[in-house]
C-alpha cells in the first residue's frame, strides 16, 4: 500500500486521503478584470507535467486537514508533503524526504 | 400546526438512546484473547477553535486538550482526543452532556469555536486481549505496534468501509469510537476477525 506522510499525523497508509487537484492555484483577485481566458485558465487549466507535481491532498480519515504533496507523475513517488500555506519546497524528483 | 391529542397518550418515561449493538452484544461468544465489549453510553463533544479558546475549553471540561498530534488526555474518568490541529473529541462516559455542553460553553464565550454536542452519533466499542492488535488489523491498515501506536495515541482511521476513531489505553486494550449506523458493521466484522480465536 501507499503510504503518505501527512504533515500533522505522520505516515499513513493512502486509503486515509484523498486527492484534492493541483496545489497553489490562486484565485484572481479581481475576476472582472480578466479575459474570457484569463477566467477560463483560471477555471479548468492545469499544468499536468510529466514529472513532479504540486498537487492538494486531504486526510480525510485523520485529521482531515488539506495539505501539498510534491508527487512525482511518473513514478507516483511522493518526494515531500508540506502543509497548506507554505511554499512549494525546491526540490528535484531524486531528493528523499518522505514517501 | 395540528395540537397533538391529550387523550388515550400513554403516560411515559424519557426514551434512553438504545445501543445498536444489543443484540449483536447479547450473542457474542467470549474470546479471551480478543474480547469484544460494547460501551454504554457517553457525552461525546466535539470542539473546534482557534488558539484563545483552546485553553479555557480544556479548564471547563477538566481535561487541558492535548496539542501533539494524534494523543488523548485522560481525567476524572473524561477524555480529550485530538482528531486534527484545532479539533477535539471530548469523551465523558456515563455523563450527560448537556451540563458539560454549557460549562464549555460559558468558558468560551466571545472566543472563536464551534462546539457540537454528538453524544448520540457514536457508539464505542472496547476491544481487548493480546490478540486485539491482530483483530483490528484484519480492518485497519495501521501500524499497531507499540512503537508506531503508543499508549495515549487515538486517531480518526478506518475499519475496513467504516471510518473510526482508534484509541489504544494499553498495550491490550483499544477503544472505537464509531458512527451508530456503521457500529454493526464495525462489530459484525470484529467477530468474524476473531472466530480463529477459540
Ligand atoms: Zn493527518
Amino acid at each position: 500500500m501507499l503510504i503518505i506522510t501527512c504533515p500533522w499525523c505522520g505516515a499513513r497508509p493512502e486509503v486515509e486521503f484523498r486527492y484534492g487537484g493541483e496545489a497553489h492555484i490562486a484565485r484572481p483577485a479581481d475576476p472582472s478584470a480578466l479575459t474570457d481566458q484569463e477566467w477560463a485558465d483560471f477555471l479548468y487549466n492545469r499544468t499536468n507535467p510529466k514529472g513532479l507535481h504540486a498537487e492538494r491532498w486531504r486526510h480525510i480519515h485523520g485529521c482531515g486537514r488539506y495539505f501539498n504533496a510534491l508527487r512525482d507523475t511518473v513514478s507516483d513517488f511522493f518526494v515531500t508533503t508540506y502543509k497548506a500555506g507554505e511554499a512549494r519546497p525546491d526540490v528535484d524528483a531524486s531528493s528523499g524526504g518522505s514517501k | 400546526m395540528v395540537e397533538s391529542p391529550s387523550v388515550n397518550m400513554p403516560s411515559t418515561t424519557p426514551l434512553a438512546p438504545a445501543s445498536p449493538l444489543t443484540a449483536l452484544a447479547a450473542v457474542s461468544r467470549a474470546v479471551a484473547s480478543a474480547r469484544l465489549v460494547a460501551l454504554g453510553p457517553a457525552a461525546r463533544l466535539v470542539f473546534r477553535g482557534r488558539e484563545a479558546a483552546i485553553g479555557p475549553a480544556g479548564e471547563a471540561f477538566g481535561v487541558a486538550l492535548p496539542r501533539e498530534a494524534c494523543r488523548f488526555n485522560a481525567a476524572g474518568g473524561r477524555f480529550a482526543f485530538w482528531l486534527g490541529p484545532d479539533e477535539w473529541l471530548l469523551l465523558a462516559p456515563g455523563a450527560e452532556p448537556a451540563p458539560l455542553f454549557a460549562a464549555i460553553e460559558a468558558a468560551t464565550t466571545g472566543l472563536p469555536h464551534s462546539l457540537v454536542d454528538v453524544s448520540a452519533r457514536s457508539t464505542g466499542i472496547e476491544v481487548a486481549g493480546e490478540k486485539a492488535a491482530f483483530v483490528l488489523n484484519q480492518g485497519n491498515p495501521l501500524d499497531l505496534s507499540l512503537g508506531a501506536f503508543p499508549v495515549g495515541m487515538c486517531t480518526r482511521t478506518i475499519f475496513h468501509k467504516a471510518e473510526i476513531v482508534l484509541v489504544r489505553h494499553a498495550p491490550d486494550v483499544f477503544h472505537i469510537d464509531v458512527w451508530r449506523s456503521f457500529a454493526p458493521y464495525v462489530w459484525e466484522l470484529l467477530e468474524d476477525a476473531r472466530r480463529e480465536l477459540a
